[in-house]
């Protein structure tokens, strides 16, 4: 079956030549229109509208967006805070940076958009300390669109005020995570916050509730208000409705980022066709199909079980290739669709060495606060760099599952499962590989071979 | 009294057991109430929840009930209501007990869930039990050997830090010992309100250590040492100079202002090696200040007195100068005495006819752990009777009197008269007996000089700014040379020509209590532990000098807001 044509929303004018991102180019195709209607509406049925869509998040743990904005506390008489989580980091996801750098407006104009639908005064862009020109092009865009009056005072003369404050990230992984964004936001280490009690919709920052949202999803929301939630829920299929972008990055012909209606392309499909096959003389050997986190698949592996269509249970019977790229269906066979990075790796690859680079991120990443994800994360990475430096022992394989095992589910915040997955996956899919690496190591490297972790 | 407000009971069954909590109790509190131990280390009850060290992970479950009707469900096996337990373990310390809330704490996802924890908690501690000042009383120790596994499977490299950081005057940290717990940083900003710890670089890296340019010196930073759970927070004083489980645990009382903190006196062989504070919720929770952590070396101080006559001797020449000036005789007595040296003081005046008078001490308060009353027993002297108002800061009354000629012999218990303004030719003009431990101007211009105890070698009573009596008990034995003060206080209101009183305190607690009403049901031996406020209403009208610190709120506006 042929893939299907890219429906792209949110990266509608991603890579246009002659598309600018400065106020002008925006406004000439059609931007700021929606703003406008919407803030002729009533707030309420803005978020009835996204709940309709079913827009899940698309920073990683597809939450849906409608059921976050429902969470959120109005009772209390506290200001409501909206926080653009534009913290990218998630090693193989680079999504929210194009919309940033190519088309801020869209951003500011979604931003907007849910402000005015959740009643919120004010609003952080925390963008990611790594990427100043994008903070620098959002701080233009916000300033051109506060001359124009869509943000700040009065806005559009609806008696509406709204400000958007552009924060740069402090270099770490960590403040991607929503309370750890927070405590950043505060000026603190951005230590994870322990939920309950500080659910960011009743308790986030400075103590009121919050709402925290990934970059592409709100820009989504922009879309839903366009064109109603029912519409959108039309896109891609039930349960995971809209398109989702998948940056597919490592061993294929194509990789970039590409836009597709949610669940209606195959791993397959993508890697194959849209990204053009592996290298020459290659093979693929895995994927990673959400974000590095996200367990990896290992090609030649069957999935079987049951799984619903439409009110039914339908028998499934799928290779890696098979598998439609949904939050769904990726969470059945045992991983996740995550932030959308496809990470791909071809038979020249040992695993050992992709892991070691992987648990090298993480051990580095981990804020330290709490003991399983501060410690485990480097015990695994001081044995897989052990291993990969020549040292290697049989025990090394069910030790590293050992301590991945004590990890996830312990921990204040998902790191722990962020960085003890991809040591179970890799364990579980290439057991072998592990074992044998002590004979592996044997077998001298070629001489342009890439220094290792 | 007002009785306080009857909390919210909720029922919660741990380990099988059921149990009624206050609405708001934490798990890790409502199993000690049925003594089962929940291990943790970043938890303290007196800081805010962090659930950072994971080490208290609990299984928990909540009665099932119908989504739709909202009735329960019923487990047929057992015919009592379905639990539904919660796949993935949770913090005791961050869960607050809700009605019909379930806990395991022996489960085999706790046992897994503990011996993870211990094992990660321990893969870069430096294991130098050996040598650490905490082992004994570590609970490093204690829960590795309760809930670890037993074993190490770690052969990579440790990570290497700072050994021995000298964070301020008096503590220092061996940072490959800390596990990260947070607990000083917590009680640096919450408690001391000295925001100076904080944590640098990141992940197992972290390392705890002072802001740039600041230090941990307020007079309260040796309480991280005591809330450490590990040997990384020492005292500069302490380390390396006994192991714990040498030492003998005596329960005292601070006695360096009016609050009267809770204190253990650790000694061996008659030497004290430091001083921690006793948890007292009324009184100072389980804080202590520095400055009552050094006051055991007033015991082995080298200005201490020590006799050369027997106190016979001494007794009769104090008794001729009695006889010698009838009806010119001064007593001042001491705030810092024990109510039962007040309570001798008074018979003394009343047997030598003569007045009575203290000195006050005051200083400015902090709120916390010190207050502005820098004696411990002002109240005590009030309860005796000893004296009706309160105490004066400076003698002037006496001194006038002195050089009138009306006064010719001063018995000075515990207080220097040229402190409270005295001068030297005062001194010189009247024959001074003085009861103290320590040589000052006074013990130089007396006549009769009784060397007697700090409060660390002899037992009694104080009243607190609170009115709580609490005791405090004798950790060593008394100096050569000394002698117990009630001892010489008896044989002084004896040679006065007083009643016969013993110095014994459960025999002298009989007496007490037969002629001070407000201590009339009482008895030295069934003292509680943590005091017992006696009834102020006699003494509210009393302006004190005190203001508001951690668990006391003064009656009325402390004296200088009240003129203001």
């Amino acid at each position: 079956m042929p893939a299907p044509e890219q429906h792209r929303i949110i990266f509608k004018h991603i890579d246009e030549p002659g598309y600018t991102n400065d106020i002008g180019c925006y406004l000439r195709n059609g931007g700021y229109e929606v703003l406008k209607k919407a803030v002729a509406r009533k707030p309420e049925d803005i978020i009835d509208e996204v709940k309709k869509s079913g827009l899940r998040g698309r920073g990683g743990a597809g939450f849906p967006c409608g059921v976050k904005w429902g969470l959120v506390d109005r009772k209390s008489g506290k200001p409501i805070y909206l926080i653009v989580n534009a913290d990218e980091s998630e090693p193989g996801t680079f999504k929210d940076r194009y919309i940033m750098h190519q088309d801020p407006h869209q951003l500011i104009e979604s931003t907007m958009i849910s402000c005015f639908a959740n009643n919120v005064k004010q609003a952080y862009i925390y963008i990611r300390g790594e990427m100043p020109h994008g903070a620098r092009i959002l701080e233009k865009a916000i300033a051109e669109a506060r001359v124009a009056n869509f943000v700040g005072p009065n806005i559009l003369g609806t008696g509406y005020s709204c400000e958007i404050f552009v924060h740069r990230g402090a270099g770490a992984y960590i403040c991607g995570e929503e309370t750890g964004l927070i405590e950043s936001l505060e000026g603190k280490r951005a230590n994870p916050r322990i939920k309950p009690p500080y659910f960011p919709a009743v308790l986030g920052l400075y103590q009121c509730p919050t709402i925290v949202n990934n970059v592409e999803t709100l820009c989504h929301v922009k879309y839903i208000a366009e064109h109603g939630g029912a519409e959108y829920a039309k896109i891609g299929t039930p349960g995971n409705t809209g398109t989702r972008i998948f940056c597919v990055s490592g061993h294929v012909q194509r990789p970039g980022y590409y836009e597709f209606p949610a669940g209606t392309i195959t791993m397959g499909q993508l890697l194959n066709e849209v990204c053009g096959g592996p290298l020459p003389g290659r093979k693929f050997k895995a994927v990673i199909p959400g974000g590095s986190s996200a367990k990896i698949l290992r090609f030649g592996e069957r999935f079987k079980g049951k799984r619903k269509v439409g009110t039914e249970l339908v028998d499934y019977d799928w290779g890696v290739e098979d598998v439609p790229m949904d939050f769904d269906s990726l969470g059945m066979i045992g991983t996740m669709g995550g932030s959308g990075g496809v990470i791909v790796m071809d038979d020249t690859v040992n695993m050992v060495e992709a892991l070691a680079n992987i648990n090298a991120f993480y051990s580095h990443e981990s804020c330290g606060q709490c003991t399983p994800c501060r410690e485990g994360s480097l015990w695994m990475k001081k044995i897989t760099s052990r291993m990969v430096h020549g040292q290697a022992r049989n025990e090394d394989a069910a030790l590293l599952k050992s301590v991945a095992d004590q990890i996830p589910g312990r921990t204040i915040c998902a790191f722990g499962e962020a960085c003890s997955w991809p040591t179970q996956s890799f364990i579980a899919k290439f057991g072998d590989e592990f074992k044998q690496y002590p004979e592996t190591k044997k077998t001298a490297k070629p001489a342009d071979a890439v220094a290792l972790v | 009294m007002i009785a306080p407000a009857k909390p919210d009971l909720v029922t919660v069954n741990i380990d099988g057991q059921e149990i009624a909590v206050p609405k708001g109790t934490n798990v890790i509190e409502a199993a000690r109430l049925v003594n089962v131990d929940v291990p943790h280390y970043c938890y303290h009850p007196k800081l805010s929840v962090v659930g950072n060290c994971r080490m208290c992970l609990i299984e928990m479950g909540m009665p099932a009930v119908d989504p739709a009707t909202k009735a329960p469900i019923m487990d047929p096996a057992t015919g009592k209501q379905k639990i539904n337990w919660i796949p993935r373990p949770q913090i005791g310390c961050g869960t607050n007990v809700s009605p019909g809330l379930h806990v395991k704490t022996t489960s085999p996802m706790v046992k897994d869930a503990r011996e993870g924890v211990m094992e990660f908690l321990l893969i870069n501690h430096p294991l130098d039990c050996p040598i650490c000042d905490q082992a004994g009383e570590c609970k490093l120790q204690e829960q590795a050997t309760g809930y670890g596994r037993g074993y190490s499977r770690f052969v990579e490299q440790k990570n290497v830090k700072p050994k021995r950081t000298q964070l301020g005057p008096r503590v220092t940290l061996d940072d490959e010992r800390c596990i990260l717990c947070s607990r000083c940083i917590r009680f640096s900003k919450e408690i001391a309100q000295d925001d100076v710890l904080g944590f640098v670089d990141r992940g197992s890296y972290s390392t705890l250590t002072c802001y740039p340019g600041k230090k941990l010196e307020n007079n309260y930073s040796l309480n991280t040492v005591d809330i450490c759970p590990v040997g990384a927070l020492t005292s500069t004083d302490f380390r390396f100079k006994m192991r714990v489980w040498f030492l003998k645990q005596t329960n005292a009382i601070d006695t360096e202002s009016s609050v009267g903190a809770n204190t253990l006196v650790w000694s061996r062989e008659g030497t004290i090696y430091r001083i921690t504070p006793r948890r007292n919720d009324e009184v100072n929770d389980t804080w202590l200040a520095d400055s009552a952590r050094v006051l055991y070396k007033a015991v082995k101080a080298a200005d201490r007195l020590a006799a050369t006559e027997t106190i016979e001797v001494l007794v009769a020449r104090a008794a001729a100068l009695f006889k010698s000036t009838p009806g010119a005789i001064a007593v001042v007595g001491s705030a810092r005495s024990t109510v039962e040296e007040q309570f001798f003081t008074r018979h003394l005046a009343t047997a030598l006819k003569a007045s009575a008078q203290l000195v006050s001490r005051v200083g400015q308060g902090d709120k916390l752990l010190i207050s502005a009353d820098r004696n411990p027993n002002v109240r005590g002297a009030l309860v005796t009777g000893l004296i009706k108002t309160l105490p004066a800061q400076q003698l002037t009354d006496l001194a006038a009197q002195i050089d009138a000629g009306k006064i010719k012999v001063v018995v000075a218990i515990n207080e220097d008269l040229a402190a409270a303004g005295l001068t030297a030719a005062q001194l010189a003009k009247v024959s001074i007996v003085y009861l103290g431990a320590h040589a000052n101007a006074t013990s130089a211009a007396a006549k009769v000089v009784f060397p007697t105890l700090t409060v660390f070698e002899k037992s009694g009573t104080y009243v607190n700014q609170q009115f709580r009596i609490q005791k405090t008990l004798k950790a060593v034995p008394a100096a050569a040379g000394a002698t117990d003060d009630l001892v010489v206080l008896a044989q002084l209101v004896a040679a006065a020509g007083g009643a016969a009183l013993p110095a014994e305190l459960g025999l002298l607690w009989k007496v007490i209590a037969a002629e001070v009403p407000a201590l009339a049901t009482m008895t030295f031996a069934n003292l509680p532990e943590t005091g017992l406020v006696l009834d102020a209403t006699p003494y509210a009208a009393l302006p004190f000098v005190e203001g508001e610190t951690l668990h006391y709120k003064p009656a009325q506006p402390a004296v200088a807001a009240a003129t203001a």
